[in-house]
């Protein structure tokens, strides 16, 4: 086991890329510590499973390093790397028994027998498979033949890390959780380093400790999940992470102040001079709709989510969602929203700006 | 709830009936009332009852052709089948050169059958064939015309030179089919070049490879044209595989009653190899659906 450190890590699938557009994942510098549970949280098509396959070798990068501890593996084979990894569909060895499919790993690496059954016997109970072992792979349906892959992966107890690429898609939605509590419980007890990869914010935000939410072949921010939530330092994060996502209104910054539509927003800190497109990104948990205090705002519609409202509405043509606890009664007297001033992030091209003197 | 009884859709098969009678069963009756009968010609018929049958399991003449039939279709498959699978894992999956592989696999399967017996009928020859002179040249005593031994290997590198190319192509197309994240599984365990073969490949492939061993094995036994071309069936008889033998008998010496059991005969047991290839199939794909 050991840390993982990206050096100045791109890649492109251009043999000459011109330009930036032609990178799949810009430039990154990150260190994934020893034991982690991290996801990879982001839409389709943003450099998700590229950067999975560069950490596990299955694909070489186009520039930088690729450092497990000290070890540069940049250019060492997957088998080399002593990483396991579990894919979106099921890879199943068909003419195979379940148990030497997950006995396969360890096998292959020249394992002491007792040592595999015993082994493959304990992955087999964890995955609830152990009745059937002795049967052939073939003709089991895709959410056992996922569980097979997710048991081959766990496997072997030495890895250096072990890789999940949506693995879940295509498990039955109650599985899903008792698959993804068991992973967890699994990281607890043996603390393997793992990334999972995923593009469900659920799925990212209990499985893992640190969250890396990465946006057009970019690593975002990679924080915890109350970090994003509470300061996401991209709108992409905002705007991906929560449901509804973090509201953004278009606004000049002056001091503590931010102005738009002729309204005046107290923020809950001071800036500096900000150059750029300014928004200021506000979560509906936090705004609140009031009789007048605050910005007017045009109610369009309320939604029942049980647990609590989301109101739709727009403040002077940007769509503004307000979410509003259970029990608070909405009427039409409510036409003005306010935002709790210390929940407002200040974006600047879509990045978001430190206030003066606070913490980033 | 009362179905209604309609047998006028019956009338919509009688096309298809029409067609296969004239194409199939037709002309098979006909053997069937030749392998029954003697004749003279001038359709004049005398019941020979199954007397030609009984001629024709207990010959000799047949069970020499059956004999070298099944040898020449056992040779064959044993090489075009491991050489077809070898070609294929080796071409490259995709690119340029993928697409010159595939046009150069696919021109030998392009050639008329006689045309390929020409060529090597004169490719082989002694005095002016490119093969047949160097060989000589090198000093091996090499004659497919009076040489037994070589004329068999003659008809076979003319085969395996006509037909690899299918069984490779067939497998390639299987090998396509192969989703990346199986040979990325494969690697992340560790699995050695065999392994990947064994329980990625070769399961993968093993649908169309039935197929192909399918095919080879029913053009390999109803072998005609090629060696008729080169061999004649000769020297000797040692190259006279049952279609040639057939033709002979049937047209050479004019014995249509034996020749006709003869056909039937044959003709059963290519049915009776293609069910059974037809049933492991069948069954294969039911495991597969499972």
């Amino acid at each position: 086991m050991s840390q993982i450190t990206l050096k100045n890590l791109a890649h492109s699938y251009h043999a000459n890329p011109r330009g930036e557009q032609d990178f799949a994942l810009k430039e990154m510098d990150h260190v994934w510590q020893d034991g982690g549970a991290y996801a990879l949280l982001g839409s389709s098509g943003c450099g998700k499973t590229t950067l999975l396959n560069i950490i596990s070798g299955l694909l070489r990068p186009s520039q930088g390093r690729v450092l497990f501890g000290d070890r540069d593996v940049t250019d060492a084979e997957t088998a080399e790397r002593n990483i396991a990894q579990v894919f979106q569909f099921p890879v199943v060895y068909d003419t195979m028994t379940v148990r030497d499919n997950l006995a396969f790993p360890l096998r292959n690496r020249g394992m002491d027998a007792a040592y595999i059954k015993a082994r493959v016997t304990q992955i087999a109970a964890m995955i609830g498979m152990d009745h059937i072992l002795d049967r052939k792979a073939r003709g089991l349906t895709a959410d056992a033949k996922q569980k097979i892959s997710l048991g081959r992966g766990m496997v072997r107890e030495d890895v250096n890390a072990i890789l999940f690429d949506e693995p879940l898609t295509v498990i039955d939605p109650h599985m899903k959780w008792e698959l993804r509590t068991q992973l967890k419980q699994l990281h607890r007890e043996f603390g393997h380093t793992m990334i999972y990869v995923t593009h469900d914010q659920t799925e990212a935000l209990t499985f893992a400790d640190k969250v890396v939410v990465m946006y057009d072949g970019r690593v975002v921010q990679m924080g915890t999940p109350e970090e994003l939530f509470e300061t996401p330092a991209h709108t992409f994060v905002g705007y991906f992470i929560g449901s509804p996502g973090m509201n953004l209104l278009p606004a000049e910054i002056r001091g503590g102040m931010a102005h738009l539509q002729g309204a005046a927003v107290p923020l809950g800190a001071a800036y500096g001079p900000i150059s750029g497109r300014t928004q200021i990104g506000i979560r509906p948990e936090y705004a609140v709709l009031t009789e007048g205090d605050g910005l007017p705002i045009t109610i369009r519609r309320v939604e029942d989510v049980g647990r609590h409202r989301i109101i739709r509405g727009d403040v002077a043509g940007t769509a503004v969602n307000v979410i509003a606890p259970e029990g608070m009664p909405v009427g039409a007297s409510l036409t003005h929203v306010r935002f709790t001033p210390d929940r407002i992030n200040v974006y600047a091209d879509d990045w978001r700006v430190a206030p003066l003197g606070g913490a980033a | 709830m009362d179905k209604t009884q309609n047998n006028k859709a019956w009338f919509l098969v009688l096309p298809v009936l029409v067609i296969v009678a004239f194409s199939a069963i037709i002309p098979l009756m006909t053997v069937v009332n030749y392998s029954v009968n003697d004749t003279f010609g001038d359709n004049q018929f005398f019941w020979a009852g199954l007397e030609w049958f009984e001629e024709m399991v207990t010959s000799d003449r047949l069970h020499e052709a059956l004999g070298r039939q099944i040898l020449f279709s056992a040779i064959i498959l044993a090489i075009e089948v491991p050489l077809g699978i070898y070609i294929a894992l080796n071409m490259p999956k995709k690119g340029f050169w993928a697409s010159v592989c595939l046009v150069l696999m696919a021109l030998p399967l392009l050639i008329p059958f006689n045309v390929v017996g020409t060529i090597w009928q004169i490719f082989g020859r002694v005095d002016i064939g490119l093969l047949g002179h160097y060989l000589a040249e090198l000093g091996i005593d090499y004659n497919y015309t009076n040489d037994p031994i070589d004329a068999w290997i003659t008809v076979i590198v003319m085969d395996v030179w006509h037909w690899t190319s299918l069984v490779a192509l067939l497998c390639y197309a299987g090998l396509q089919s192969i989703p990346n994240a199986y040979y990325q599984a494969a690697r992340v365990d560790q699995a050695s070049r065999w392994a990947v073969f064994r329980y990625i490949e070769l399961p993968k492939m093993a649908g169309v490879l039935l197929i192909a061993v399918l095919l080879r094995f029913m053009d390999s036994f109803m072998i005609y044209t090629e060696p008729f071309v080169v061999t004649g069936g000769g020297p000797g008889n040692s190259t006279t595989f049952l279609s040639i033998d057939l033709v002979k008998m049937a047209i050479g010496q004019f014995d249509l009653g034996p020749a006709a059991a003869f056909s039937i005969m044959y003709f059963l047991v290519i049915l009776l190899v293609s069910w059974v290839f037809y049933t492991v199939m069948t069954n294969l794909d039911k495991e597969e659906g499972k």
